[in-house]
């Protein structure tokens, strides 16, 4: 069991502790304390871009034993603004939610609103959707604002490239994104209360990778992020950055690996190492009537569950699951948007679930049963098993059955 | 199903409580005035049920409209057990209302009734006579047609041992025609229904001086010990005007309207003396901005069901952007007491599903508890006094 780690400051806002490492993979589990409430690790963490999760509550977020959730810093910078946030305590103050919150720095809006976009060695320069005004997301002010936001964990800014460019623009944007990181550590006006998370770049060039590793790990911050993955790049290209990352990232500090959150990939991806996820997915594709289950997905809009009068997981113990099936769900589709709601919750609470039982399986040292078992349920037969994934397991002992 | 009448006041109103509402579930009760529960294929608008839970005191009446199952029949008649557990409904009355004459032949209404399995429902009428140019021969059709309908259903209801345990209420049509209005109120005051179901009344319809003088022509032709359910009229000031005209039980849709039009109902139903304020000069009336003119004269196009009324306050406005109190001062609901009106204003300038949600809750309690004041109040002979109070423009102020 690893002593906490303290920073040489006054009480750290941050401390990581290893309950269990799996003897076979590179997994771990963990207790993240943060100031808001300790976070148990592996975690998925759903985002709530604007200040709010779509259609949820902050109470019922709660009761589904959500611990760490997500803002984002370029959306809620433009409405309602660091300064009216402020205002209101905070965006914990401002949304009511009384857990902990991390905040993206804007960066991937870099890459998403390209068209809109400029970067330089200043920051980066966007034109706001809303009325056109332009305004310069530089690391200082991407800090500032998150600062007005007070989330518990803070994101710098980096230079974010698409993962499916190459070239000289990904080695740029690794050197700047350590520029940026320095920059955004002297900007923290909290680092008693914020954490200041650096963000691994690269690429998919594993010695821009390293490069940026060496770097960055000699920097004294509480955790590591692991970017410019998830973006439409080969899943045989990604796995190996992961590992690649989590082999020369700290074992003391949080692995966060951004905008993950497939099933597969989450388990994967624990097993490559890594304790933070987060991903639309799961809420976006709720509202679109598709409910993740242990064997795939429910399409809940689709005809043929009209009259199946099953929940959409019979053994699912969400409220969703409870007291709807699937057919009253079809039909509510048609009449009310509570119908994405209760979808909502069933997905966010198989994510949650999903994670608690991974972090449980490392626990009891019996995690690779439960990649086994996982990937039976998962997929029709052996050779459905998605090959990056039996490759990637593979590299960390798991031979799949 | 049996009104029990505790107070009679002669153009002001009746106070009472509905009970035998189901013979399956014997322990629900309707204090009337009242009004059902609104939702949409069995859901109230926005909610789960952990969210409309939140709320104390829901009527013990859900309402789902005829046109919301129609869609659905055949899954009904495959699961079998009735909209109640296909909707997961909690412990409640199920009132299946006609929101939309149907032309459906009767046999294949009462086939949906089988199949739906609902505490109560209104029996088929034909309501097509709110044009202004309706001619009498049109309405005096309206009138004898809706009165075969319910025939036709009652002989049904004698045959089909199903629904047996079901309620029926006739459906009083006749326009704005006052002989038309009264022979379609006497003549189904002579069938054995349970209660009866004001048609034609909705807001917009006609003028609101007017709705309330024939209605309480009506109500002067109907038993005193049954039931009336006045559709489509919601307002607040409606409400208390139909009150007063003879009306127990209206339908619960209000809320929803404010709900999405951004705002939330903020009207004041207070009566008990404030001590702050006692020995004061009452609250001066405000200026009304235009639109809120346009409403108060009292504008009878149709339309005005999506404009704001005077009851509410829109949070879209910049006004709120910054405005950290509550939605309404005072009020226990579970938006009120955890969020503001600047996270309000925030979630619908940024379209977020999240504002939908908390303002139903609001509004919802909001409603609900205007009827609550509405019932004290004609039990302590304060109905004046809470009409001068919800109409007082005070409330939508910012305190």
């Amino acid at each position: 069991m690893a002593a906490p780690m303290q920073s040489l400051t006054a009480v750290s806002p941050l401390t990581l502790r290893i309950v269990a490492e799996c003897p076979v993979t590179k997994a771990r589990a963990c207790e993240l304390a943060l100031p808001h409430c300790t976070v148990s690790t592996p975690v998925f963490m759903p985002v709530g871009t604007q200040g709010t999760l779509k259609g949820i509550t902050v109470d019922q977020l709660e009761s589904l034993g959500c611990q760490i959730c997500l803002g984002n810093t370029y959306h809620l910078g433009m409405r309602p603004g660091p300064e009216l946030i402020e205002k209101a305590n905070g965006l914990h103050g401002f949304m009511n939610w009384k857990r902990n919150l991390l905040t993206d720095s804007g960066g991937f809006q870099m890459v998403s609103l390209v068209e809109l976009s400029e970067v330089t060695e200043e920051g980066v320069r966007f034109k706001s959707p809303y009325d056109g005004k332009e305004i310069l997301l530089s690391p200082e002010k991407s800090v500032s604002i998150q600062n007005s936001l007070g989330s518990d964990i803070m994101m710098q800014l980096d230079d974010v490239v698409s993962s499916t460019v190459s070239g000289p623009r990904v080695e740029e944007a690794m050197h700047r994104s350590i520029r940026w990181l320095d920059r955004c550590i002297a900007a923290n006006k909290n680092p008693d209360k914020q954490n200041l998370f650096a963000i691994i770049q690269g690429g998919l060039n594993a010695e821009l990778r390293r490069a940026c590793l060496e770097e960055m790990t000699k920097r004294d911050v509480p955790g590591f992020a692991i970017g410019g993955l998830s973006g439409g790049e080969e899943k045989d290209d990604f796995w190996r950055m992961v590992t690649l990352s989590t082999d020369h990232l700290p074992r003391e500090k949080p692995r966060y690996l951004m905008g993950v959150g497939y099933a597969v990939d989450l388990v994967v991806c624990v097993a490559l190492g890594c304790d933070m996820f987060d991903c639309v997915f799961p809420t976006r594709t709720a509202r679109f009537g598709s409910a993740l289950v242990p064997w795939g997905s429910v399409q809940v809009k689709h005809k043929q569950y009209a009259k199946d009068f099953q929940p959409i997981d019979p053994d699912c113990q969400c409220p969703t699951c409870k007291r709807h099936s699937r057919a009253y769900l079809h039909a509510l589709f048609k009449s009310d948007t509570a119908a994405m709601h209760h979808i909502t919750i069933h997905n966010i609470s198989y994510q949650l679930s999903l994670m608690r039982s991974v972090r449980q399986s490392i626990v009891e040292g019996r995690f690779p049963q439960f990649i086994q078992t996982f990937m039976r349920r998962m997929f029709l037969s052996r050779d459905q098993y998605p090959s990056w994934a039996v490759d990637a397991l593979a590299s960390v002992n798991i031979t799949l059955e | 199903m049996h009104l029990e009448l505790t107070r009679v006041v002669q153009g002001s109103g009746r106070l009472g409580v509905l009970r035998g509402l189901s013979r399956t579930r014997p322990h629900h009760s309707l204090e009337t005035p009242g009004c059902l529960l609104y939702t949409h294929l069995g859901s109230v608008p926005h909610l789960t049920q952990d969210t409309l839970h939140t709320l104390k005191d829901l009527p013990s009446v859900t309402q789902v409209t005829l046109s919301d199952i129609a869609e659905h029949q055949e899954v009904l008649e495959s699961f079998k057990e009735g909209f109640r557990k296909f909707a997961g409904l909690h412990d409640t009355v199920l009132y299946c209302s006609l929101h939309d004459p149907a032309a459906l032949c009767p046999a294949g209404y009462t086939t949906n009734k089988k199949c739906t399995q609902p505490d109560w429902y209104t029996s088929m009428a034909d309501g097509e006579t709110w044009q202004v140019n309706t001619t009498r021969k049109r309405v005096r059709k309206s009138v004898d047609r809706t009165l075969a309908h319910l025939d036709e259903c009652l002989l049904l209801h004698h045959k089909l041992p199903e629904l047996e345990e079901v309620s029926v209420f006739g459906v009083v049509e006749g326009g704005d025609i006052v002989d038309e209005r009264l022979r379609s109120a006497r003549e189904t005051a002579k069938r054995p229904v349970v209660g009866f179901c004001l048609d034609g009344f909705q807001t917009g319809f006609m003028e609101p001086s007017v709705r309330a003088q024939l209605i309480a022509a009506v109500t002067e032709e109907l038993p005193e010990d049954k039931p009336r359910l006045l559709p489509g009229v919601g307002r607040p000031d409606e409400v208390l005007a139909c009150v007063e005209a003879g009306v127990d039980v209206f339908e619960g849709f209000f809320p929803f309207q404010v709900t999405e039009r951004g705002c939330a109902l903020c009207f004041r139903f207070d009566v008990t003396p404030d001590p702050e304020s006692a020995g004061r000069a009452p609250p001066a009336v405000l200026e009304l901005n235009k639109e809120e003119e346009v409403v108060r004269n009292g504008n009878v196009n149709r339309d005005d069901q999506t404009q704001m009324t005077p009851f509410e306050i829109n949070l879209k406005d910049k006004r709120y952007e910054d405005d950290f109190g509550p939605l309404v001062k005072g009020c226990g609901c579970y938006s009120c007491q955890n969020h503001q009106r600047a996270y309000l204003h925030h979630l619908l300038v940024t379209n977020e599903l999240l504002a939908g949600v908390l303002l139903m809750i609001h509004n919802t309690s909001h409603y609900l508890g205007f009827f609550k004041a509405l019932r004290a109040a004609l039990a302590s002979d304060q109905l004046e006094l809470l009409k001068r109070r919800v109409m007082e423009a005070g409330g939508r102020e910012s305190d």
